[in-house]
């Protein structure tokens, strides 16, 4: 079986040259031939690869040790469910996964692009190819094949590491790569507009397609990473602003950015330039953020061990950064805007603000990511840019951004008048004063949590009332019942009120974020029968009485477990169980450091969130940290709710109205924004 | 004024607040992060580098871990072959400290020598890969 997966990165590297040579030229010299065989090429590519693909998880499930990859990520004790993700849970297998990932991609683009985008299929295939066949060539030269032999067979892997071991890393890391992967279709329907001039409207209808489709992978994988984190890693988070996590953002923000952007391009004809280069920026960053995960420049928890991987990818990141800036700059006569900003106060500005700020948000993180190795250059010395330093720069300038939610969608375009800003803000401004005011009273006096729940509050109000005027406007019209109308606006106009539900979801991530101001953390050493106190943000007081230690053996694991009675106010809420797992292998030795299985009973207002820090002495006597965190849930229904909202904005059809360039009407705010949807 | 003016002058505030906010993000909340000769060095260089909020990254020195978990006092060595400094730490080490394994310690070094650490990570290269069997 390994002979026969070598084999295919062989075929697959060939052929995928093969396609990038043809899809080159074949675009250049307009010679079909070529073009069809570029386009040959991707399926092929996709078939080698899908084949490479199999015999990895092959010899994974058949545990067939003499291949350094299986022998090194599972064990004959690792349950069934993670011998499928140990296809991605290593350095090779990752990159093998990768590349068929893509080259998947690659061939789907080519069955399912519309007709009227057929001019860019040579080029795409050529850019999909040509970076898939990169990814091959790390696994062939870095070397970091995953089929390469080990020097002796062992009689059993060395396992994997139980904190891979969680449903979430399953479905994290796939979907992580499917949003990260598939920006390169963007990527390549940019570098097609721009190599074959077609730079009309045209060709921003397929990218933007395509680039929800990777920012909603992108988004879905960036949730369970911060899922996995919580559950999992025990420090009672979701978000550090580790490298890594970064690296994912970096490119979520600039498609965020082009996904607003692209609609002044729709309607007024300007940014165009801004908007080519954030799809070439946010590909980049792409493959910036891998360079940082593979090569160990810096040290996250993500980080693979380090190896030669990290240069062939900084040589890619390099000679792809100048090609795509050669190819920029010879083309930007042709990327004139068609018309000019009129107004400070409308939506091309607040859109441009927006911009401006998803971009600040991002280089900042970009700069604290990279500043250990900046100030060593510069000042000799390593100095950290960590979480504080992260959340000083990126409150604020996320609490701005989220007031632009607000505004964006209700100012009219062009010049906003008097009249407009009264009628479309009357009622949400209002709205955010009550808030602010209710939670002043109450007490509140955290600035960031304030200026969050109030903005939240505004931004929720303008997204109901867009709603409700819709409806009425049905009601009036078709006398729809309300319910119904509303179905019938988000059906109709998929893409304007799917948008309007992203929005929401942002507004429910801040407030989950803001809650995290008010967590109240204790930790405490506790004899069975002993109990510890904390009082939650929520008001009440948590009583968590230590009932006892039990020790077994699972399947590949020797778990010590502890169970916690939990009170509200003396009112018995439940049970917690949390435990130190130490893993062992089919021999029962030990592998691995001993993990840590939160205990978690979460809630709407609060979660509380146990870990079992050790045993004293090896007796019952047990050291445990208690965290309640509040309206930590809402971070994650936010993101249910974003990814419902960017289904709705994906879902095919809706009203078609022919766009006519970038020639629009003035559209009056709110109304008349006009769906662009292709056949 | 026009409106690409006014625009300009907003995109400016952004850029400069963007800015502003980084520059004393990292002034009031930025860290050193030095290996035990750096601290050494940097120390004797300058007495008022005590008490300052720091990491050191070092490997623990085997055999000098105590823990005491009652108090949830933990005490160790660090050390990069050529200095050497000990650590108090009071908390809950991460899962993956262990005798010899490569530390962050993010703390204070005080005037009695000592780093009172207020977090401590264990780095591990390989973290997410099997550690090779000796």
């Amino acid at each position: 079986m390994s002979l026969l997966g070598h084999l295919s990165l062989w075929l697959a590297f060939l052929v995928g040259l093969w396609g990038a040579i043809t899809g080159f030229v074949g675009g250049a010299q307009h010679r079909p031939d070529l073009q069809q065989s570029a386009r040959n090429a991707t399926f092929a590519l996709f078939g080698a690869l899908l084949v490479a693909v199999i015999s990895l998880e092959i010899a994974i499930f058949r545990h067939d040790f003499s291949l350094q990859y299986v022998a090194g990520r599972t064990s004959r004790n690792l349950p069934t469910f993670y011998l499928w993700s140990a296809l991605y849970s290593g350095q090779e297998g990752s990159l093998l996964f990768w590349a068929a990932v893509l080259s998947l991609f690659g061939a789907l683009t080519q069955l399912f692009t519309s007709r009227r985008h057929r001019a860019y299929l040579p080029y795409v295939a050529a850019i999909t190819s040509l970076v898939a066949t990169f990814f091959v060539s790390v696994m062939l030269f870095a070397p970091a094949n995953p089929f390469q032999r080990a020097a002796f067979t062992p009689l059993d892997g060395s396992g994997m590491n139980p904190q891979l071991q969680n449903p979430g890393m399953v479905f994290h890391p796939p979907m992580l790569y499917l949003g990260y992967i598939s920006i390169t279709i963007p990527f390549a329907f940019a570098m097609a507009a721009l190599l074959t001039k077609k730079l009309d409207a045209d060709w921003l209808v397929a990218v933007r397609k395509w680039t929800i489709v990777s920012w909603l992978f992108l988004s879905i994988g960036l949730l369970i990473g911060m899922w996995w984190a919580y559950v999992e890693l025990g420090w009672g988070g979701y978000w550090a602003w580790d490298p890594v996590e970064n690296a994912a953002l970096l490119p979520w923000l600039v498609m965020t950015a082009f996904l607003h952007s692209v609609m002044v391009q729709e309607k007024r004809g300007m940014l165009k330039k801004w908007n080519l280069a954030l799809v070439l920026g946010a590909w980049l960053l792409s493959i910036f953020g891998t360079f940082l995960t593979r090569s160990g420049v810096i040290a996250s928890v993500h980080s693979f061990t380090q190896s030669p991987v990290g240069y062939f990818f900084l040589a890619f990141l390099v000679v792809a950064a100048i090609a795509c800036a050669i190819v920029y700059i010879k083309r930007l006569p042709l990327l004139e805007a068609e018309s000019t900003l009129e107004s400070v106060v409308s939506r091309e500005a607040s859109f441009l603000f927006n911009n401006l700020l998803l971009i600040g948000l991002a280089f900042s993180v970009l700069w604290g990511t990279l500043y250990p190795i900046i100030s060593e250059w510069v000042q000799g010395v390593k100095v950290t840019y960590g979480p504080p330093t992260f959340n000083f720069v990126n409150i604020p300038l996320g609490l701005v951004l989220l007031f632009l939610t607000g505004i964006g969608p209700l100012i009219a375009w062009r010049r906003a008048s008097t009249t407009n800003l009264r009628r479309q803000f009357a009622v949400p401004v209002t709205v955010g004063v009550f808030m602010l005011l209710i939670l002043l009273v109450a007490g509140m006096r955290e600035l960031g949590a304030l200026l969050a729940f109030s903005i939240g509050a505004f931004v929720f109000g303008t997204v109901f009332q867009e709603f409700a005027r819709g409806a009425r406007a049905r009601h009036r019209q078709y006398g729809e019942s309300t319910g119904f109308a509303v179905l019938q606006l988000l059906s109709r106009n998929r893409r304007r009120y799917g948008g309007y539900i992203v929005h929401i979801a942002i507004v429910l991530l801040f407030v989950g974020f803001a809650g995290m101001a008010f967590k109240t953390e204790t930790e405490a050493t506790l004899r069975p029968g002993e109990s510890a106190e904390l009082r939650g943000s929520d008001g009440h007081l948590y009583t968590f009485t230590h009932l006892g230690i039990s020790q077994y053996n699972a399947l590949n694991r020797q778990v010590t477990a502890a169970l916690l009675d939990v009170r509200r106010d003396g009112k018995d809420i439940g049970r917690l169980r949390t435990e130190k797992r130490q893993h062992v292998d089919a021999l029962g030795n030990p592998t691995f450091e001993p993990s840590t299985e939160v205990g978690i009973m979460s809630g709407l207002r609060v979660d509380l969130y146990v870990v079992l820090a050790g045993l004293v002495n090896g007796t019952e006597q047990a050291v445990f940290r208690f965290t309640i965190n509040p309206l930590v849930w809402w971070v994650w229904f936010g993101g249910f709710v974003l990814v419902i909202g960017g289904l709705i904005v994906l879902w095919p059809g809706g009203v078609v109205v022919a766009v006519k360039g970038s020639k629009a009407s003035p559209a009056q705010a709110g109304y008349a924004v006009k769906l662009e949807a292709e056949r | 004024m026009t409106a690409g003016t006014k625009f300009a002058l907003g995109a400016v505030l952004i850029v400069g607040s963007v800015g502003y906010l980084m520059a004393s993000g990292i002034k009031q909340t930025g860290q050193y992060f030095l290996t035990p000769s750096e601290l050494a060095q940097r120390v004797s260089a300058d007495p008022s580098f005590y008490d300052l909020g720091l990491k050191v990254g070092a490997r623990v020195v085997p055999g000098t871990v105590s823990k005491e978990t009652a108090t949830q006092t933990l005490r160790f060595n660090i050390t990069d072959g050529t200095v050497n400094y000990p650590v108090i730490f009071k908390g809950l080490p991460p899962d993956t400290f262990t005798d010899s394994v490569e530390v962050v310690v993010e703390g204070r070094l005080q005037k009695d020598g000592v780093i009172h650490a207020t977090n401590v990570l264990a780095k591990c290269g390989s973290r997410y890969e099997a550690v090779p069997k000796a």
